[in-house]
């Protein structure tokens, strides 16, 4: 039992910002029907942008809370301004095409972001500056939790509650649920479908910035491949609460952090020392499998879902 | 095909062309080696491999309207077929008739596996299964070096056995006429008849009454089954077949590069190849192979000139020519999607 706390504190970290991508994977899904598989890429621009914002901002005497929302501002607004582009250029055009179509340019735009970012930034790791004393508080003496790891969930809540609130209780939330709902007959009621659409990849992109910057904070690394496979788990974690949902996502992706986390802790356990920590990622992709093989509409089901 | 309907002078005029292509295809890489070297054969070996894959995925993607993220697993598993079946990891050296078809059966088989769970997903989440697939693949092979070391984890498989005839090794080199016939030259061969084979069955498939179903999946799922057709299975002998191919191909890049190593069998590999399909025109069996040698040739000629040119206009070498690829990668799936869906090489009757 000793690390079985530790792993769950670990787990619901990543699992609340695993929650913030996935949450960008639903609302599409939920309004267009498609997978933006590019989604992943513009976390990690979100991640680098911030980055470079962070050493840039360092070099003058700014206080530390202002520098702060001015690393969010920043990589939020490149971010909306990426997917809102990426959406024009690669999906719209083939909103009537095959399935398979926007499917491939979406791959497309994935490689051209991640080297393109590689152009940018180069192949190296950069340490991710600490902008906080990273002290370590015990919790009932059972487990440890860090500054980052508290300030991780907190950011991730509150994105979170915002965005509920602008999906129930806006009128551009109203809209995006009635595209979800029928598109026709939203824009038989006078919405702008384009307009939602945009908005919806502008919100998700926003969230993913978020995500970008707390999973650097929370590993201390940035580099320009960190998006994929990000993007692919919360991918999973969107499948796991049933993709379209956006309760399903913020539970699929705690549900997933914590899988992982305590996967990853008790593998070796598990499978007699034959497989060890470093099939951890195997795992995300186990989950995938088994729930589009026994339960495919996720766990939160379609019936009492609100879809966005 | 030939036809016993056609009129003898159209046989004899097919003949003809048959010699011809046959003449030509013997005699093409001595002229590619007196003309561009012999790394230049060498590429042309690897781009037949690929024809081979892009052919195995175009069942799967084209044929069936599949979209497998993934088919690179099976390429790898041919490869370490191959690699565990005849080097001296486990000190076992098999023929290769032998292998050949062991590694087409066991991908086949891989294919069914990953297959059999997740066709009756729908087509975008069939995508991200089949990455995951391939990415689970890849972390075992990098794994498996402990407890038992099967795959010898990073480092990979060395000093495997080349094809072997008799007790003719394809390693060896002999003179005909004065002409050096080396290893690249025989592998050319053997690729270049695996590829007609692979021509030929994937010709006669798409004429069959699978292939039609196959097609017919691809436009309309719920149609095909309202015609009577078993979508599951269909699916899923598409999938093997595709599969199968990409193991034989995995194994003779294995025998050829003698070592492998799970490197090889990276995701971007995956969409390479996938690359190949979409932009030779998915479905279409002479514009995946003209896929593939674009899509082959073209980034060595961008390595042999990207470098020199930048640094001409721009004193500096600003995108090194691996990134210069892939974007022209991404690039191209993006555009050829947009603009032109059907592929460079337009089918008429599709």
């Amino acid at each position: 039992m000793d690390i079985f706390f530790q792993q769950i504190i670990n787990g619901l970290v990543i699992g609340s910002v695993y929650a913030l991508v996935a949450l960008g994977y639903t609302m599409v899904y939920g309004i267009l029907g498609i997978i933006n598989f590019a989604h992943g890429e513009v976390v990690m621009i979100g991640a680098m942008i911030a980055l470079s914002i962070i050493l840039f901002l360092f070099q003058f005497d700014i206080p530390i809370y202002l520098s702060l929302a001015l690393v969010f501002f920043g990589a939020i607004i490149f971010c909306s301004l990426l997917a809102f582009c990426i959406e024009k250029v690669a999906y719209k055009p083939l909103r009537n095409a095959p399935r398979l179509a926007p499917l491939i340019t979406a791959i497309g735009v994935s490689i051209l972001l991640q080297n393109i970012a590689m152009l940018i930034w180069g192949r190296q790791y950069y340490s991710f500056p600490q902008i906080f004393n990273n002290d370590t508080y015990q919790i009932f003496g059972i487990a440890n939790i860090t500054t980052i790891q508290i300030i991780i969930i907190l950011i991730s809540l509150v994105t979170m509650f915002f965005l509920f609130y602008f999906i129930n209780k806006t009128q551009y939330g109203m809209a995006m649920r009635a595209t979800s709902e029928d598109k026709n007959a939203a824009k038989l009621m006078g919405i702008e479908i384009n307009n939602v659409i945009s908005i919806t990849f502008i919100v998700g992109a926003s969230l993913a910035a978020v995500a970008g910057i707390l999973i650097a904070a929370n590993y201390g690394i940035a580099h320009y491949s960190m998006g994929f496979m990000l993007g692919l788990k919360a991918f999973t974690a969107a499948v796991l609460g049933g993709i379209g949902n956006i309760v399903g996502a913020v539970i699929g992706g705690l549900l997933l952090g914590l899988i992982e986390s305590l996967g990853a802790g008790y593998i070796e356990k598990l499978t007699f020392g034959f497989m060890g920590s470093n099939y951890q990622d195997v795992i995300a992709f186990l989950v995938l499998v088994l729930v589009l093989v026994i339960k495919p509409n996720g766990l939160v089901g379609e019936k009492s879902s609100t879809k966005v | 095909m030939i036809s016993k309907i056609l009129p003898f002078h159209k046989k004899l005029k097919f003949i003809h062309g048959l010699f011809l292509v046959i003449i030509a295809l013997t005699l093409l890489p001595f002229v590619i080696e007196e003309s561009f070297g012999r790394s230049w054969l060498r590429i042309f070996d690897y781009t037949l491999i690929y024809v081979l894959l892009a052919l195995g995925l175009n069942i799967v993607v084209g044929f069936a309207g599949l979209l497998d993220l993934g088919y690179i697993a099976f390429f790898a598993v041919g490869a370490y077929s191959w690699a565990i079946l005849a080097s001296p990891q486990f000190d076992i050296h098999l023929s290769f008739l032998v292998i050949l078809p062991i590694s087409f059966f066991i991908a086949g088989f891989f294919g069914v596996l990953l297959g059999a769970p997740t066709l009756r997903l729908r087509g975008d989440y069939l995508a991200i299964v089949t990455l995951g697939f391939g990415e689970i693949i890849r972390i075992f092979l990098n794994n498996l070096d402990h407890p038992v070391n099967v795959t010898n984890g990073p480092v990979g498989i060395n000093m495997i056995d080349p094809v072997m005839i008799g007790t003719f090794s394809f390693n060896n080199k002999i003179v005909i006429f004065g002409i050096q016939l080396t290893n690249l030259h025989f592998y050319y061969y053997l690729l270049v008849i695996c590829v007609i084979l692979v021509i030929i069955i994937c010709q006669r498939l798409e004429n069959s009454s699978i292939g039609r179903a196959w097609v017919a999946i691809r436009e309309d799922e719920v149609a095909a089954e309202a015609m009577g057709i078993n979508t599951r299975n269909v699916k899923l002998l598409a999938f093997a077949m595709g599969a199968s191919f990409g193991g034989v191909s995995g194994a003779i890049f294995s025998s050829f590069q003698g070592f492998v190593s799970p490197e090889s069998f990276i995701l971007i590999e995956s969409i390479m190849v996938l690359c190949m399909v979409v932009l030779g025109g998915m479905g279409h069996i002479y514009g995946v192979v003209l896929g593939a040698f674009i899509l082959v040739i073209l980034p060595e000629i961008i390595r042999s000139v990207a470098a020199p040119i930048q640094e001409s206009i721009f004193g500096v070498v600003l995108i090194d020519p691996e990134s210069l690829r892939m974007i022209l990668f991404g690039l191209a799936l993006i555009l050829v999607m947009l603009y032109r869906p059907t592929g460079l090489w337009n089918k008429k009757n599709v």
